[in-house]
């Protein structure tokens, strides 16, 4: 029987050569810079014990590209979102540019959303560039998890490479955290399964070519391969529901911006990574 | 009224039609996990099954399994255990049980029920109140695993 077990094992190895058991043990440097790709799980989180970004998981070809800004597809879309961020736009004859003089202002934004405002509403780095749009520029806003939007958030996130992901999880953002690990945990679809499922209980192990992660969310918007553009978090999510077979909520939802503070908090002490790449 | 013609009318051009003889999917009847009789009255087609086994739209089953036998598919999934003899741990009634609802063996388990009556949560609507594979498709697939054997 043992013997019998030993056989299967090799004849598996031998076909599935891209077997691989957990994440692997690369530093991830860009430009010189170390980015930590690694953290204490914190506390809340009862069944994981260390958190590792995505790009732990990925080939090395894939990690590579995100180790040099010229290989990072990313970037022609962060060119993009600069330009866009210099245009004049809307009936106030202004550009983001015009209050925004410098971009590196922003930095430490991008790891401390999504934060609880003064009204109580979660905020969402898209919904604070709309409402600049919209009240500030007289423009329209700009599609949730569209091209402008990924690229200019792209240009907002990247000011905060490096910085630890901390969240405010507590106080008035308390019930939009329970929000999210409930929808984190609530098996849905024809699949019936639950992000946990797969991102919690299995990540490291292969599902069919792809090399389960943890989904983090520090590397948001990401360089997908797979559709060779920068792709919002709302929109991964969305994605993943639907490989399940499940009614996405919509980008933007309040469901989905729950679900983001709940994965950034399962997230804490990860760097921003702002635009990885992935396939 | 207009839904309910239109639910049937989904219901009958469906993939997972269900056949006059077939047992329902709300009316599949495990005892320990396993299901004694055949869902279809008949034995399924081993040839069938193993093509429904690897299809991504049918079992998919090579997502989270390994399997010895279809060598020719690359990236076989780790999340569930190689199903190499698989036919030497399980009988032919506890397989049909596994594959129509892995949880009642497997409380829990992140295998998908492949035909059961119960409705998931927010299922896309092109899915919804269907099963993921036929009574005939799951024969098909226990024939095929009950290959799998020294
Ligand atoms: C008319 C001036 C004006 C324009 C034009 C403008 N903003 Fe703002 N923006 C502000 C002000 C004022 C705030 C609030 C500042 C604060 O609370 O620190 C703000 C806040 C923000 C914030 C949140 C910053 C933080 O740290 O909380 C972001 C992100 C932002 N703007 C992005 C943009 C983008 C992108 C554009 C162009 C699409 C833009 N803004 C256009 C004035 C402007
Ligand atoms: C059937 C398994 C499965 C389920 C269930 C699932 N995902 Fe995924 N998800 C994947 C796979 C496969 C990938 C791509 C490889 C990887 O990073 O894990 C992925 C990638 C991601 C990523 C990108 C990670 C990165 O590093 O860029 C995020 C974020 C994510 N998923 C979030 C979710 C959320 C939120 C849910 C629940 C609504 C969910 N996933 C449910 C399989 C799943
Ligand atoms: C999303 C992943 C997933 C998919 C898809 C899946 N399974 Fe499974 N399966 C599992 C896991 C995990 C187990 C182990 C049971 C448990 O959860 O403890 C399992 C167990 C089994 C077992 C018992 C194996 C043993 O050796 O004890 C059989 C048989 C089986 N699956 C057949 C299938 C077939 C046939 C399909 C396709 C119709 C399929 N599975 C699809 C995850 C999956």
């Amino acid at each position: 029987m043992k013997l019998q077990n030993a056989i299967a094992a090799a004849a598996i190895l031998s076909f599935a050569g891209t077997m691989s058991f957990a994440q692997d043990d690369n530093e991830l440097s860009v430009d010189g810079q170390l980015i930590s790709t690694e953290a204490d799980a914190p506390a809340h989180m009862e069944n994981v014990g260390t958190v590792y970004s995505g790009w732990r998981f990925r080939s090395e070809d894939t990690q590579a590209m995100q180790m040099d800004d010229f290989d990072n597809s990313g970037f022609v879309f962060v060119d993009d979102g600069l330009s866009l961020m210099a245009s004049v736009d809307g009936s106030e004859g202004k550009s983001c540019a015009s209050c925004h003089e410098n971009v590196e202002d922003f930095a430490g934004l991008k790891a401390k959303l999504p934060r609880v405002n003064d009204s109580g509403e979660l905020e969402t780095m898209e919904e604070l560039v709309n409402t600049c749009r919209t009240e500030r520029m007289g423009a329209e806003p700009w599609k949730y998890s569209g091209s402008q939007m990924t690229a200019v958030t792209a240009v907002i996130g990247l000011q905060s490479r490096g910085m630890p992901i901390d969240v405010a999880i507590d106080g008035p953002a308390a019930s939009f955290w329970e929000r999210g690990q409930e929808l984190y945990y609530a098996r849905v679809g024809q699949l019936d399964l639950s992000c946990a499922n797969c991102h919690e209980d299995n990540y490291g192990t292969m599902i069919r070519a792809d090399h389960l992660s943890q989904g983090q969310i520090n590397g948001f918007p990401t360089y997908r391969l797979k559709n060779a553009k920068l792709n919002g978090v709302h929109n991964r999510f969305s994605g993943c529901m639907k490989n399940v077979r499940a009614e996405p909520y919509a980008d933007g939802s309040d469901e989905f911006k729950a679900l983001e503070l709940y994965l950034a908090s399962r997230g804490t002490g990860l760097s921003v990574e702002t635009p990885s790449v992935r396939n | 009224m207009k839904n309910q013609l239109l639910a049937a009318l989904v219901l009958c051009v469906g993939p997972t039609l269900v056949a006059a003889e077939d047992v329902a999917p709300g009316d599949v009847a495990f005892s320990d996990g396993a299901v004694l009789a055949s869902l279809t009255g008949a034995v399924g087609d081993a040839v069938a099954g193993r093509a429904a086994f690897i299809n991504r739209k049918q079992g998919n089953c090579l997502a989270c399994h390994a399997n010895a036998e279809i060598p020719e598919q690359s990236f076989h999934g780790e999340v569930g255990p190689p199903l190499d003899f698989v036919a030497e741990r399980w009988t032919a009634e506890e397989l049909r049980g596994i594959v129509s609802n892995a949880k009642m063996m497997f409380p829990d388990t992140i295998m998908p029920a492949f035909y059961n009556g119960l409705e998931p949560n927010r299922s896309l609507k092109k899915f919804a109140g269907k099963t993921v594979l036929s009574a005939q498709q799951v024969e098909d697939i226990v024939a095929y695993l009950q290959t799998l054997s020294e």
